[in-house]
């Protein structure tokens, strides 16, 4: 069996499946229930400073949209960080931390933008005997507001400046959770390394609005008819996280920095996606929500099962394995020909493929063939652009096959070249040309 | 004497009225919302789709369910409407399993069609409750038309001619309209008087005037309607039904099949409805069915269908098949009736011969068996009664004895179109009947504007 123990810059944790800071984090009874269900580690919801606590909205906090039967696909928040007592939390997280030694529990943190706030809360959280801390520069909505969380996020010398203070006051490794309201993650992430900090982890949640409620014009979730931008996540940020991820992983400046990847992860193979692009450990937040703690077990044995099908024996085997085939667009092979297959024993005949491709690309699907309703590939059209497999509704009944060198792709009237060539050599590309002239 | 379900003969109030209530409910019950939208979230949105191919109105199915799917359960019957105005009826009673589902790419997947029939009863249902109408009359005309028959085929067409301003009179033998809707269909299928409530959703949008209890052939002649009207359209549907051919089919209890139904669609307390303790059902088609289902329910202890060929000759679907085994209706195949015997003038049984297919024709083979019967319900097929087309009985031409008409529905008369169950080649379903009805209006609109 491979053995998916995690250790996570010094961090120890039974798998590598940690919650995300956030509700399901926010108690002991919460995170109690989530390690019986055999979470790996937590990130509890980040804590403020000492004081009255902040206050969260009295009504819809939340807002959603969905796919086919309702299924959850993305999910927003306007929550702020925890509404606790300080001492309340430090209280819980240093007997829960007793009670659980196995796990991992980090402390997420947001107090303000000056070094004596943060050196004031470090030795607090210390004390608990907590494995590390998180600080959140992602919170994209009511903490930016006050000049914490994503306000400091999105100005790279800040991060670095926290982070090095934090680095000076405590022995805690440092996790800097980014937000993905940049243009360039790379900045932040380059920033924190600079700063000293021992991991990051991205990513938290997207600006957004989930729906306009049309009876009254107000955005969703609606409190007494006005909404503001809440922090988007769930299924369908996943590939934004992903891409956020890979740019950190393969900038030579943050090469080898440790990643806790986070965004939609809701199953094993999600999981271990986030971790082929380099994450060490994931985090979870919207599907723990969704389906309850549970989910946890159908990740542990899947990523388990799946290891062992392909013969990885531990984490290290996985991670940043799909790093080195990220690239820029102009390397990619312009000699890798594919075209569409449809396999006729698994069409269901929806016709689907072929409407998309004769309205919105390259004709390359019939629908009738001598009469009949059918749906083939015409090679002559097809330029492999796999948007028919998208839209079919039957997974594996279309393919993508890619064409042998030697053999003739009949749209070009070409034989298929076997050398690799880029866009760097391309006879169009006219940096080519000008180096040729 | 025995009580209720235990009499012997034909008799009422086997079952206490509740029990009754409770099997004559919703064959195909509404979907609620929730039901609805999930239903909706199966349908592909098909290229071309089959569905719309199989649906003898052409409804756009795959627009329709996605406008369900997107909370526009308005627009989505405005879709339906626009091909098919008894969209709701049709929703009801169409063996959607030979029809619209049976081609959904989802059947052939998964076995397991999108509910077409449900989902539209949800958007119709929808429209039909807020009395939504969705269609304005042109400006008048001024041209006239005359429709024989208010079944779904005249129903279908007077509407499509009001919408484009013509004035229609509609003649209807009945005292109520709707055709077989309303004195055919089972009662499971269409609840709540709904066919009544559907003969005023489509009257109206206005400018048709109907009149019941007016019959062509006894109040008035072909040839009247040809000089007062522009145009004539006949709907009459099938009055004749044809013998069994069994010697001593006169005898008490022997009874038309459509009558029976009839009456029980007609019936204020069906508990009052007699039927018999043992029941034999002659026929294969959804007529047998439905007879043999509402005896059942109305408290028949034994009921039989008999149908002469096999099987998978049956023209009731095989849904409706297992629909009558599931309500404990015995099936026999490859008998056919030989004499019915009575005692004392009524039925006490039947004799069937057996038969079988000899180089592909039917043939009795001597062997014989009798079933107790205290009523046998004729289900073999109803005809066409070319008598009230009067004088010009002669004249019109028919073929296979109904209605010949060419694709638009004109028949061999100079501005007369005929449509539904009483034409030639026709299926014998009701959205065929509003396919041929509405597009025979096109037709007229076509002729009297051109
Ligand atoms: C028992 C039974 C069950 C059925 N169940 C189904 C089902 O579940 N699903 C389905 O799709 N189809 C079903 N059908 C078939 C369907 O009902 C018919 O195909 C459909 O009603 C045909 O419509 P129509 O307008 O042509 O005729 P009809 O509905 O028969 O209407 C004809 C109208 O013309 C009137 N009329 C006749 N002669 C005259 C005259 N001389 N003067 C004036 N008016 C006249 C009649 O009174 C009647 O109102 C069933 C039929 C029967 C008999
Ligand atoms: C209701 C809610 C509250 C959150 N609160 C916090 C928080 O206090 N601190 C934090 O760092 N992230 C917070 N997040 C962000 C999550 O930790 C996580 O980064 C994000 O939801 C993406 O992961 P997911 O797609 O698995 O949900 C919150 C998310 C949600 C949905
Ligand atoms: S791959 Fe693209 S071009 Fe080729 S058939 Fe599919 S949709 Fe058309």
């Amino acid at each position: 069996m491979a053995d998916i123990r995690s250790n996570f810059v010094g961090i120890k944790s039974p798998n590598p499946f940690w919650l995300a800071s956030a509700p399901p984090t926010d108690k002991a009874y919460n995170v109690e229930r989530a390690f019986k269900a055999g979470w790996g580690g937590v990130v509890w919801k980040t804590l403020g400073e000492e004081g009255p606590p902040v206050v969260n909205v009295n009504g819809p906090r939340y807002g959603a949209i969905w796919g086919a039967d309702r299924r959850l696909l993305g999910f927003n928040n306007i929550e702020l960080i925890t509404d606790r007592d300080l001492w309340v939390n430090l209280r819980e997280i240093k007997e829960v931390k007793r009670k659980w030694p196995d796990r991992a529990v980090v402390v997420s943190l947001m107090v303000p933008c000056e070094e004596e706030a943060w050196k004031a809360i470090l030795p607090l959280v210390e004390d608990t005997g907590a494995d590390g801390i998180e600080l959140n520069f992602g919170c994209p909505h009511g903490m930016s507001e006050r000049g914490m969380g994503s306000a400091v996020g999105q100005v790279p010398e800040y991060v670095e400046m926290v982070v090095r203070w934090c680095k000076q006051n405590t022995r805690m490794p440092v996790i800097t959770k980014l937000t993905p309201n940049v243009t360039d993650v790379r900045k932040p992430a380059r920033a924190a390394h600079a700063g000293g900090t021992d991991a990051v982890s991205l990513i938290n949640t997207i600006n957004s609005i989930t729906a306009v409620d049309l009876d009254n014009f107000a955005p969703e979730p609606s409190i007494d008819g006005k909404g503001t931008h809440g922090g988007y996540c769930g299924p369908a940020v996943k590939p934004i996280a992903m891409n956020m991820v890979a740019e950190i992983a393969r900038d030579p400046e943050t090469a080898g920095l440790p990643i806790s990847g986070i965004g939609g992860i809701t199953t094993w193979r999600d999981a271990a996606e986030f971790m082929a692009l380099g994450s060490g450990t994931v985090q979870v937040c919207t599907a723990a929500m969704t389906y309850g703690f549970k989910i946890v077990e159908e990740m542990v044995e899947g990523l388990k099962t799946w290891m062992d099908d392909k013969g990885h024996a531990t984490l290290d085997d996985v991670v940043g394995r799909a790093v080195p085939n990220v690239t820029d667009w102009q390397y990619l092979n312009l000699n890798y020909i594919a075209k569409a297959r449809i396999n006729q024993d698994l069409c269901i005949k929806c016709g689907r493929c072929h409407i998309a491709c004769e309205d919105t690309s390259h004709q390359a699907i019939t629908s009738l063939v001598n009469g009949a309703r059918r749906f083939e590939v015409i090679e002559e059209e097809c330029v492999g652009c796999n948007l028919c497999v998208n839209v079919c509704p039957v997974e594996g009944c279309i393919t993508m096959e890619p064409l042998a060198a030697g053999s003739l792709d009949k749209r070009t009237g070409e034989p298929v070249q076997s050398v690799y060539a880029n866009w760097t050599t391309h006879p169009n590309n006219p940096a080519v040309r000008v180096a040729a002239e | 004497m025995a009580e209720g379900q235990f009499k012997d003969g034909i008799a009422s109030e086997r079952l206490q009225l509740a029990e009754i209530a409770e099997n004559f409910a919703d064959l195909h019950p509404p979907l609620d919302h929730h039901e609805a939208v999930v239903e909706a979230d199966r349908c592909y949105f098909c290229y071309d789709a089959p569905c719309m191919q199989a649906c003898p109105t052409s409804i756009d199915i795959p627009m329709f369910i996605r406008q369900i799917a997107t909370g526009n359960p308005t627009g989505s019957a405005k879709t339906i409407f626009d091909q098919n105005i008894l969209g709701g009826m049709c929703a009801r009673v169409c063996p959607t399993e030979t029809l619209c589902e049976e081609v959904c790419v989802r059947e052939v997947a998964e076995g397991k069609p999108v509910q077409i029939g449900r989902l539209q009863r949800y958007a119709t249902d929808t429209a039909m409750r807020a009395g939504k109408q969705f269609y304005e009359r042109a400006k008048p005309s001024g041209k006239t038309v005359a429709i024989v028959g208010a079944g779904p085929a005249g129903l279908a067409c007077a509407h499509r001619l009001a919408r484009y301003g013509h004035d229609v009179t509609v003649f209807e033998a009945k005292p109520k309209s709707g055709g077989l809707n309303e004195y055919g269909i089972a009662a499971y299928k269409t609840l709540d008087d709904f066919a009544q409530a559907e003969v005023d959703y489509v009257t109206a949008i206005g400018g048709i005037a109907t009149e019941n209890g007016k019959a062509l052939g006894r109040d008035f002649a072909l040839a009247d309607l040809t000089g007062r009207y522009d145009a004539v359209f006949l709907g009459m549907g099938l009055a004749g039904v044809n013998a069994l051919r069994a010697e001593g089919e006169e005898a008490d209890g022997v009874e038309d099949a459509v009558s029976f139904i009839s009456e029980l669609r007609q019936a204020d307390d069906l508990s009052k409805l007699p039927v018999g303790r043992r029941v034999v059902v002659i026929g294969g088609g959804m007529t047998a069915i439905d007879a043999a289902v509402q005896s059942k329910l109305l408290g028949a202890e034994e009921v039989t269908i008999c149908y002469r060929r096999g099987k998978e000759h049956m023209n009731a679907s095989e849904f409706e098949q297992d629909l009558a085994a599931a309500n404990g209706v015995t099936i026999r195949h490859w008998l056919q009736p030989r004499r019915v015997i009575a005692e004392g003038g009524k039925v006490s049984g039947i004799e069937l011969e057996y038969t079988m297919l000899e180089d592909g024709k039917l043939t009795g083979r001597g062997e014989t068996i009798r079933l107790a019967a205290d009523q046998v319900f004729k289900a073999i097929g109803q005809t066409f009664d070319a008598g009230p087309l009067n004088g010009s009985g002669n004249l019109i031409a028919l073929e296979g004895g109904r209605i010949k008409v060419d694709e638009e529905g004109r028949t061999s008369l100079p501005n007369v179109w005929a449509g539904g169950d009483c034409i030639a080649g026709g299926d014998d379903l009701t959205v065929s009947a509003v396919a041929q009805g509405r597009d025979a209006a096109e037709s007229i609109n076509r002729a009297l504007m051109g």
